[in-house]
């Protein structure tokens, strides 16, 4: 960490510029702060600063069940609570030993790849309207998105806090025509991709504010932890849905995006990409999808009783990677629960790649990595 | 995801690769069967080290850092102990009397790493380091300059826990306010009553 009287050193005594970017800044997403110091326009230092949605998540599952858990965890990232359940309904299963019939099974691939989808249409449009691109990109994701929701709606009940996941299964079963309703949609996706892509792509502006900004490389993202779109950015392949193949990932057919670069033009084309490996991922479990149980009967899921130990479980969330780490101590609520907050760890950067940038890069930058508070303060 | 060596075998190349470190295994009785390494804090640095340098393992990705609080227990055991009664009459006789005795096994802090390898795509391997107690003493050392993604984690066990990790490069409060002075997620911590107003003057 750079002290004021080094930087003082570097510009001259007086010259450096203390700006509080947040809590309440539009382009913080919610309510982050970004503690910058400035030389001209120029970005010396950047400390970020969080809490302020800080509402002690873990202590409060810890103090309930493990099932009263499930629908606190859709409000760790409130834009992806399908995958929020999964991650925390596989810590448990491995803590548990319990086992997830075959059709519950493809459901949650296909609720998990349409959360994957609409998270990244949605990022792509706060990206874009962080640039200045007013409007039209950002609604134009929301449209799709919105129609992802009205699916979630119907199967749930709930546009955004489906609390759809138990351990052992899940809560309700889908119909043939929700499939159908599915089905439908995936067939309209490759084209809202081939729109929005034609759109901005080549265009100069958007190339000329992101190409060469926010370098995040190889190394250092590999050393600060980093997962997710962000990681495959800069060139690592490391997708969980590959390398644990949980679930039943290894089913499916798709590849992995690496960008070169690591740059913001390489982490928004990722997204982009990685809808298009979704859509693909859809459209195979759409086809196989087998009739049968969704939930195992055995499991009990009030009073669940997990035998001493612990069992740490992870996803390939749309931000990253999503672990629980749970102990049990035999009773009825998990003596540790601890969340692995993949947005929170992908911000270890934000200093290394904002440094020596303008400040409205910074906007940018931010706007690449992909942060929802409440996950990163639980 | 597969488990790379079996612990106890882990354990021995650790103990090879670090000389005078300590390693027990700490099994893990649920069915995830994740079982870990408890390492003594002195060696945990040179530990961490040989993992992500050593060329089988290559634990280059440190993904989740956490801390559990473990409370002093106490644990009462009857003992029958024989005791000279002095009687009534002067006369002094030996009985059989039952005691109770309490023994105190102090509490500790507990800092869990999983660690895993992004080159190889093997892992977890789970470190564990404790304290030597939950006051004083609650000092390990940060693995910060060994994984950067440790950074942001420590602080949030520092934070909520009141672990120190000596030589992290920034250890401060991360969610809670810097004036806060208690440690949340501890297990005796109490919550201050609600029409409690707390005031702060600048600490």
């Amino acid at each position: 960490m750079t002290s004021l009287a080094e930087l003082d050193a570097i510009a001259g005594p007086g010259e450096i510029m203390e700006v509080s970017m947040g809590p309440h800044h539009p382009s913080t997403h919610g309510v982050f702060r970004m503690d910058v110091r400035l030389e001209g326009e120029r970005v010396v230092r950047l400390k970020p600063v969080f809490g302020y949605l800080h509402r002690n998540h873990e202590k409060i599952a810890e103090n309930g069940a493990y099932l009263s858990a499930i629908p606190y965890t859709d409000r760790l990232d409130y834009l992806c609570s399908m995958t929020n359940n999964w991650a925390y309904c596989s810590a448990v299963e491995k803590l548990a030993g319990l086992q997830v019939p075959e059709r519950a099974e493809y459901i949650r691939v296909i609720v998990s790849e349409l959360t994957r989808f609409q998270n990244h249409a949605g990022l792509v449009g706060f990206l874009l309207q962080d640039m200045g691109a007013s409007g039209t990109p950002l609604m134009y994701a929301f449209r799709e998105r919105e129609k992802v929701l009205d699916l979630f709606e119907s199967l749930t009940g709930s546009r955004m806090m489906c609390n759809y996941m138990r351990f052992g299964g899940l809560r309700v079963d889908c119909s043939a025509a929700w499939l159908d309703e599915v089905r439908q949609l995936v067939t309209r996706l490759p084209r809202f991709i081939d729109e929005f892509e034609n759109l901005l792509r080549a265009n100069e502006i958007l190339m000329a504010r992101t190409q060469g900004v926010g370098v995040l490389p190889r190394e250092l993202a590999i050393s600060a932890g980093i997962t997710g779109p962000m990681l495959r950015a800069s060139g690592v392949n490391y997708d969980i849905r590959k390398v644990d193949q949980y679930g039943i990932y290894d089913r499916f057919e798709f590849r992995v995006p690496l960008g070169d670069h690591g740059d913001v033009y390489d982490r928004y084309m990722m997204r982009l990409l990685e809808m298009r490996e979704t859509v693909k991922i859809l459209e195979q479990a759409l086809r196989d999808i087998p009739e049968g149980p969704i939930m195992d009967p055995k499991v009990r899921l009030r009073g669940l009783r997990p035998k001493v130990g612990e069992a740490y479980g992870r996803i390939e969330s749309p931000k990253g990677e999503l672990g629980f780490f749970l102990i049990s101590d035999g009773t009825t609520s998990p003596y540790r629960y601890r969340v692995r907050p993949p947005t929170m760890i992908n911000l270890t950067v934000l200093e290394d790649m904002c440094l020596n940038h303008n400040v409205a890069d910074v906007v940018i930058i931010l706007g690449s990595v992909d942060i929802v508070l409440g996950e990163i303060d639980r | 995801m597969m488990a790379i060596l079996p612990a106890e075998e882990m354990k021995a190349k650790i103990e090879a690769g670090v000389p005078g470190a300590s390693v027990t295994v700490h099994q893990n009785g649920s069915p995830s069967a994740q079982h870990s390494l408890l390492v003594d804090p002195e060696h945990g640095r040179a530990v961490a080290e040989f993992l992500r340098n050593d060329a089988e393992l290559k634990m280059d990705f440190c993904s989740n850092v956490t801390g559990v609080d473990w409370l002093d227990t106490e644990t009462t055991e009857k003992v029958k102990v024989k005791k000279t009664v002095g009687g009534p009459d002067g006369t002094e006789t030996e009985q059989e009397v039952e005691e109770v005795r309490k023994t105190k096994t102090p509490g500790y802090l507990e800092a869990v790493y999983h660690l895993f390898s992004m080159e190889k795509k093997h892992g977890p391997i789970i470190l564990r380091m404790r304290t030597a107690n939950r006051s004083a003493q609650a000092h390990l050392p940060s693995l910060t300059p060994v994984w950067r993604g440790a950074e942001f984690q420590e602080r949030e066990a520092f934070d909520l826990y009141g672990i120190v990790f000596d030589g992290h490069p920034d250890l401060r409060r991360i969610l809670m306010w810097d004036g806060f002075v208690d440690y949340p997620m501890r297990k005796d911590y109490v919550p201050p009553a609600d029409d409690v107003v707390v005031v702060e003057v600048n600490p």
